[in-house]
């Protein structure tokens, strides 16, 4: 018997803080479940993120919310605040853990008694520090590839001789191995060393011996306080080893592993876990010999003394845990806070069948197959190869009952290009040799080029050798291709229809082989009674009864959802986290399922990310996980059909919740007659049409951007001609501004229509405005089509043409004039009527400067930039700083309620006593080819908030939270371009006013210099500069600067020399301004008097009732 | 190697006790037809392990996990000499297999054991039945119709009233020598009585340096006591343990004159040689998930489970106590006596297929042992 030592009662948790590469919605997911388990405890939980658009951070979740940053200080005044007695970082990620190791070591922990739950700190420190968790593996037993830990380049390089190469490298304490690689040259080893050395906190990589073609196998497991262990999953990776698991397929449970291999790696991943003393929940990564044909290579001779290595540990709930939750419908972070608090596992029941416990290892009846979402599709000049650094943004999940159409379900939900595995790039059509030119080493596209190397007949075996994928994953392709080649040759009988549906072919993908439409495929389907039926994730294979919503379509006998009785509606999610469509809408998401709730409706979800709070299984009344294409969902809808009286009745359908995904389906399905809740789909093409948008706000004498859609080069240079240079150009229906961007001459503008044609198609026209330099403002708004209430405004930092999801925002707008936000409000009251919007809406205003004939200031003008007639990346953080509760309202007015009704009226929202100012947070290190310059098109992964009672210290925290905050001291490299470099003076002056050493580029040092203003040196373009300052990228690697400010001149073809300050600033992990706005508020963040840099710490519901909450009152 | 289905497709259906048919194509001895009590398990590795387990002699296997045969079947993962289930349903099966060891697929396995499969069956569906109304017995075919199959099944003897142990275990004793290095001349000496062994109970045994001497389970107390055991193990085995009287007598002699450790079969068969009742489960348990509590440490451990019958924790004789508990349905999972050196479970410590989280059970065995050499 264990002692149990006193059961906290109130428990920091802390957040992961912004989206980024290697830390997306799962922890969202996690922290929620957490809180609420904490609650169900009788626990108080605290909760500090950064992230304003996280469901962890509502009321409804924490019992006590701080939207401050993740950094010591803040932290450490929270703690201060609130004296917790327990610290639960287990949930927020690797930037949870480093932080509570930072507090730990800082002695903020022990001074206010403060105990860490869940992780000791040992074992933080036993799975970061190599050498320390090589030393306890070795104690009990258990095998590591061999291995060295190194401080310097030298060192690395003796390693690797005596390993031999290819050898791997890891850097310690970074998030999604940031700044890791490997190395199968002298020179890569080099680079990818002081790479690595420069990412680790500790200044240390790991040079291991390569694994490269072993089978990766990954265990999720659970541990209590009294030891008991279980396996909550494992998981077979399609990639070998060599791709970082975020980035690779992988299937659930494992495929080809025998029980002996099976129960050998769980063993031992049971064994680690409890020699880390670990309370709650722990990925362990595994390497598995690998199938003779794969090992076939000699790469890995004589080196099978164990027929499996540990790989990695992550002491904490992660990625992996939140895919294995949803796979197997076990609630990982629930237990792991449950457990954290001192329950055991066979205390706690399984929610799931609620007659068992979680002390129970779950058993699938189905197959799981995850594909990662990567970003190249934004950024095509980045580099696409994968290896152990983490590329992909988000991921899809699909669930069937076989291999195959778990793979092809997965596909469909990426919503890339093709939808589906018959897609082929278009140079691989001229490919003689398609072993040797496919792209068949790890990249984004490997898996269609696999496909396509198995449809030109390449030899299995020889295809296992050189991608090292596992036979039995290559057999399984091969029968999908076996599936195509029947559907273009034999005719279409039920039969084949029903074998077809039965490993995952879409309607469309049978339409296109067997050349029919995709609306005849499903009518046949309909004739031919071939219908999914859905089937439930019960985590016991049917063993007992479940009485859990969650369920996955499959070509089967027998269905177990029959339709929801009474009033129902589906909520279209988001699909996977992409640039553009990030955790936002999965907020709105699940705020729209809790209205319809509110309202007395059943809510249905519908969605593909495993990551999220929505495809919890207790967020709605019924989840389907399933992809969000146009069958998907209508499959759905028909399943769920219910008759009243004489009438079949199909749920309605809310899709102005998840984003574009969402939005693309409106048109399909109201061709389909089912019905779309708020907004009518007539509308929405109008706002999406831009011609017919413009035509309409101009009949309503609302201000717009002079411009047009055109079809042609020649039509486009003729507007433009008429309306003047410059001009922003971009086609209909984008996501996130893609492919949208500022041009300033005739030749760009050619140079931009050919690329753009050649992307997105010719077909569709583009639009091209007049461009407004000015100030940009953006509401969003809840209509019922009488009554338009807006929340608040906000305001962007940077002028128009950055975007507006990597611009940073201030609300309420501090320089926004009243008769400017009375127009504003105007607008927007008169848009959403005259539109007939009915839900949500998001505007975006430039208000442009005017100048009388003589020169002198004249009343401003408030140009619509655009509409958009759904929810918006800004909702979470407008409702959560004006407490207007948009998702909800907007779900209850498509519900059929008036704002009336619910006590709200036409207008602006009273300000809030408070200033919260979002900033965006980009991935740029980990993508490795892209330029960070912030322009037009999206960027950014994710976004923090800093929330204080004025401008300068939400200003602080938020430049602090999204790491953009100036050094207050060092160097600090000025790159501007010619037009910029007036505005530059005042600011560079101030710098060095501050002692900071001014280092510039040869045109800007110039200037400053002529003006008076000390500059510290020249770096040169390429090879000379000025003697000892070297050239600029050395500058920025050598650390003798600390931050760095570049801006473009409007020519877009990008310079060599800023995308190597540019990239060298972001690979540094420095803050890199591309907009002179943003820079001035850093530079005012530091040097802005007496009062710089300080800032208050309150709970969110202290700023936004302007007072500190009654208990610290009275204290 | 056809990619839906294969060649020569035949189609096949499984009728259950109740009418139900659940449709599907041969795979493995095409054309034979089985019956047998149809049950379900939801491990999702470990199919060579319970083909070849004779505990599931006279059943029908179903195992919930839908993707069949993936890693082939190899020479070393076998529980006994023979594939013991009567015919197996699945949902998909594998034709090509990956794995390093594999010799031979499980298409050619159960044909080669004349073992009839059923493939393309909606799994599921068949196992919420059988979790719904409970065990019955089915028929595997591809002769005639559904309702002629139904009359042939109910012409077949009923599961519950065959005696499945003879048909299973040894036919005469043996000495299981395949294990590490030599054993030392004062090695324990460990007779297993087979009831339908598993294979894996005496590579452990040998492992943890016992001398072991399988016979079976109709050896007389006499004879096993001339063999001079430290031990005897009552090893698991198929059918009711309501029929054994004639191994129950046996252990009857054998309880408290020696340690004696009962797996399964085994434990339900002390539990009545002491005067303990058995009774029939719905649908049994058949696993690798199954959570056990350990009542002398607390410790709950993941099982393998394999059994359609237990021992009833009420009127258990005095002495006799429940010393390890299923959390799922507060079964009884193993029993100590407070005089007698004895230890049984109901459980399968000796894993193959599934979580090893139990081999502790059989150094508390030897420690009985040593306690009373």
């Amino acid at each position: 018997m264990t002692t149990t030592p006193e059961r906290p009662s109130r428990v920091l948790v802390l957040g992961s803080g912004p989206i980024v590469i290697g830390q997306a919605a799962e922890f969202d997911y996690a922290g929620t479940q957490a809180c609420r388990a904490l609650r169900e405890e009788g626990v108080t939980s605290i909760l500090v993120n950064s992230n304003p658009a996280t469901i962890m951070t509502d009321h409804e979740i924490a019992d006590v919310v701080y939207i401050e940053p993740l950094t010591v200080e803040a932290v450490t005044r929270v703690i201060e605040r609130e004296r917790p007695d327990g610290l639960l970082p287990t949930l927020g990620g690797q930037t949870g853990l480093n932080l509570a190791v930072d507090l730990a070591e800082a002695g903020v922990l022990e001074q206010y008694n403060v105990r860490l739950l869940g992780t000791p700190l040992d074992a933080i420190r036993t799975a970061e520090d190599r050498n320390l968790f090589r030393q306890m593996l070795d104690e009990i037993g258990e095998p590591v590839p061999e291995n060295e830990v190194v401080t310097t380049v030298e060192d690395a390089r003796n390693v690797a001789e005596r390993l031999g190469l290819p050898v791997v490298i890891r850097p310690a304490y970074t998030l999604g191995g940031s700044g890791g690689g490997i190395a199968y040259t002298p020179e890569q080893l080099d680079e990818q060393v002081r790479t690595g050395l420069s990412y680790s906190p500790i200044g240390q990589v790991l040079v291991e011996r390569s694994l490269i073609g072993w089978k990766e196998i990954e265990y999720e497991v659970m541990r209590d306080g009294a030891d008991t262990t279980i396996t909550v999953c494992n998981m077979e990776n399609l990639d070998a080893m060599g791709v970082h698991t975020g980035d690779s397929i992988v299937v659930a449970p494992s495929q080809t592993l025998t029980d002996k291999e099976y129960q050998m790696l769980r063993t031992a991943s049971l064994k680690i876990i409890s020699a880390l003393g670990i309370e709650g929940g722990c990925n362990v990564q595994l390497a598995l010999e690998p199938h003779p044909t794969v090992a076939g290579k000699g790469q890995n001779a004589g080196y099978s003394e164990s027929p499996y290595y540990v790989i990695e540990v992550n002491p904490r709930v992660s990625r992996s845990s939140a895919l294995a939750s949803k796979a197997t419908g076990y609630p990982i972070a629930r237990v792991a806070a449950k457990i954290a608090v001192g329950k055991r596992l066979d205390e706690i029941p399984n929610a799931v069948t609620q007659v068992t416990t979680a002390a129970f290892e779950p058993a699938l009846d189905y197959c799981v197959a995850k594909i990662p979402r990567w970003p190249f599709d934004k950024f095509p000049s980045g580099d696409r190869s994968l290896g152990t650094q983490m590329k992909a943004t988000g991921e899809v999940m699909a669930i069937d009952r076989s291999f195959e159409a778990a793979l092809q379900k997965a596909v469909r939900s990426l919503e890339v290009t093709g939808d589906s595995l018959l897609w082929e790039h278009s140079s691989w059509s001229t490919i003689s040799d398609p072993l040797e030119e496919l792209p068949l080493l790890p990249n984004d596209q490997r898996l269609w080029a696999l496909m396509a190397a198995l449809r030109r007949g390449v030899d299995l075996d020889d295809l296992s050798v050189k991608t090292g994928v596992d036979p039995w994953f290559l057999y399984k392709l091969n029968a999908i291709v076996g599936m195509e080649n029947k559907l273009l040759a034999e005719p279409l009988t039920p039969r084949l229809l029903r074998d077809a549906k039965r490993i995952g072919f879409s309607d469309t993908q049978i339409s296109t082989l067997a050349d029919r439409l995709p609306e005849q495929v499903h009518e046949l389907r309909q004739e031919w009674d071939i219908r999914p039926v859905y089937k439930m994730v019960d985590t016991c294979a049917a063993e007992f009864e479940a009485a859990t919503p969650y369920f996955y379509s499959t070509y089967e006998e027998e269905n177990e959802a029959l339709p929801l009785e009474g009033r129902s509606a589906v909520v279209i999610g988001s699909g996977p986290i992409r640039i553009g469509q990030g955790i936002e809408f999965d907020y709105c998401s699940v705020h729209a399922a809790w209205a319809l709730q509110d309202e007395g409706a059943a809510s249905i979800i519908i969605n593909s990310n495993p990551e999220t709070v929505s495809t919890d299984f207790d967020t709605s009344n019924r989840l389907y996980f399933e992809p969000l294409d146009e069958e998907g969902v209508a499959c759905v809808l028909e399943n769920e059909r219910v008759t009243i009286g004489e009438q079949e009745v199909f749920p309605g359908t809310a899709a102005q919740f998840g984003g574009q995904t969402a939005i693309n389906l409106i048109s399909p399905l109201n061709r389909r007659a089912f019905t779309i809740l708020g907004t009518p789909p007539a509308t929405v093409d109008q706002a999406e049409d831009r011609q017919r948008f413009d035509e309409f706000v101009t009949t309503l004498g609302i201000p717009r951007p002079p411009g047009a859609g055109v079809t042609s080069i020649e039509e486009g240079l003729a507007v433009a001609n008429s309306i003047g240079y410059p001009i922003l150009v971009r086609p209909s229906y984008v996501l996130g501004g893609r492919a949208m961007e500022i041009v300033h001459t005739p030749a760009e503008f050619t140079r931009y229509v050919m690329a753009a044609m050649e992307e997105v198609g010719d077909k569709r026209p583009i639009q091209v405005d007049k461009f407004l330099e000015g100030m940009e403002v953006e509401v969003d708004a809840v209509s019922d089509g009488e009554d338009v209430l807006i929340p608040g405004i906000m305001e962007h930092i940077e002028r128009a043409g950055v975007h507006s999801g990597d611009s940073m925002g201030v609300y309420p707008a501090p320089s926004l004039s009243e008769d400017d936000e009375r127009q504003v409000v105007d607008y927007t009251v008169q848009l959403g009527r005259a539109f007939g919007i009915i839900g949500l809406m998001n505007i975006q205003f430039v208000v442009a400067q005017n100048e009388n004939q003589d020169g002198t200031p004249a009343p401003s003008t408030v140009y619509v930039l655009e509409v958009n007639v759904r929810s918006s990346r800004t909702v979470p953080f407008i409702s959560k700083v004006t407490e207007v509760p948009l998702v909800n309202l907007a779900t209850r007015v498509i519900m059929g309620r008036t704002l009336k009704e619910m006590g709200y009226e036409s207008g602006l929202w009273p300000k809030k006593p408070l200033v919260a100012v979002k900033a965006p947070v980009s991935s740029m290190a980990k993508l490795m080819g892209v330029d960070t310059y912030l322009g037009p098109e999206m960027k950014s992964t994710g976004e923090v908030m800093g929330i204080d009672t004025s401008l300068a210290p939400a200003l602080t925290k938020a430049l602090q939270a999204a790491r953009l905050m100036l050094p207050q001291s060092g160097g600090i490299l000025i790159s501007v371009s010619d037009r910029d470099k007036t505005e530059m003076m005042p600011i560079a002056r101030k710098l060095a006013a501050h002692g900071y050493e001014v280092y510039a580029t040869e045109g800007t040092a110039t200037i400053l210099r002529a003006v008076g203003i000390e500059v510290a040196g020249v770096p040169a373009k390429v090879s000379e500069g000025e003697e000892g300052v070297g050239i600029t990228t050395d500058l920025i690697r050598d650390g003798r600067v600390h931050a760095v400010v570049n801006t473009m001149s409007g020519n877009r073809v990008p310079l060599r020399d800023g995308f190597e300050i540019r990239r060298a600033a972001t690979e540094q992990g420095i803050p890199c301004y591309t907009s002179l706005d943003t820079f001035r508020v850093a530079v005012d963040s530091v040097t802005g008097g007496a009062e710089a840099g300080e800032y208050s710490i309150m709970r969110l519901d202290e700023y936004v009732n302007g007072r500190p909450a009654d208990e610290f009152l009275a204290r | 190697m056809t990619l839906i289905g294969r060649s020569e497709e035949r189609e096949a259906f499984l009728v259950l006790e109740d009418g139900s048919i659940h449709r599907g194509y041969a795979f493995g001895a095409v054309g034979a037809e089985a019956t047998g009590e149809v049950v379900f398990n939801t491990s999702m590795v470990g199919y060579q392990e319970m083909l070849t387990d004779p505990s599931y002699g006279g059943q029908i296997l179903v195992p919930t996990y839908p993707l069949q045969g993936n890693y082939g079947i190899n020479d070393r993962d076998v529980e006994s000499s023979r594939i013991q289930v009567r015919g197996f349903v699945v949902r998909e099966v594998c034709d090509l297999p990956s794995n390093r060891l594999s010799t031979r697929t499980l298409d050619d396995y159960l044909r080669d054991e004349g073992v009839p499969g059923i493939y393309g069956v909606d799994t599921r569906a068949l196992t919420r039945r059988i979790r719904m109304a409970g065990v019955m017995m089915g028929i595997i075919t591809t002769e005639g119709s559904p309702e002629q199959a139904l009359t042939r099944l109910r012409e077949a003897p009923d599961y519950g009233s065959l005696d499945l142990v003879s048909e299973v275990v040894a036919q005469s004793p043996y000495e299981w020598t395949e294990g590490p290095g030599e054993l030392p001349p004062d090695a324990p000496r460990v007779v297993v009585m087979d009831e339908g062994l598993k294979f894996n109970i005496l590579r452990l045994l040998r492992q943890r340096g016992c001398a072991v001497t399988v016979v079976p389970s109709s050896t007389s107390f006499d004879d096993v006591m001339a063999l001079r055991p430290s031990g005897v193990l009552l090893s698991p085995g198929p059918g009711d343990p309501a029929l054994l009287e004639g191994v129950v007598q046996t252990a009857g002699g054998l309880l408290g004159r020696l340690p004696v450790m009962g797996i399964c079969l085994g434990h339900q068969v002390v539990a009545r040689a002491l005067g303990g009742e058995t009774y029939k489960l719905k649908f049994g348990h058949r696993g690798g998930n199954h959570p056990v509590k350990d009542l002398a440490t607390d410790l709950v451990t993941i099982t393998a489970q394999n059994h359609g019958y237990a021992v009833d924790a009420d009127g258990l004789p005095a002495g006799l106590d429940v010393s390890h508990l299923n959390l799922n349905d507060n079964t009884v999972e193993g029993l100590t006596h407070r005089e007698m050196p004895l230890l049984t479970i109901q459980y399968h410590s000796e894993a193959s297929p599934g979580p090893l989280d139990n081999e502790y059970l059989f150094d508390r065995f030897l420690d009985l042992i040593r306690e009373y050499r």
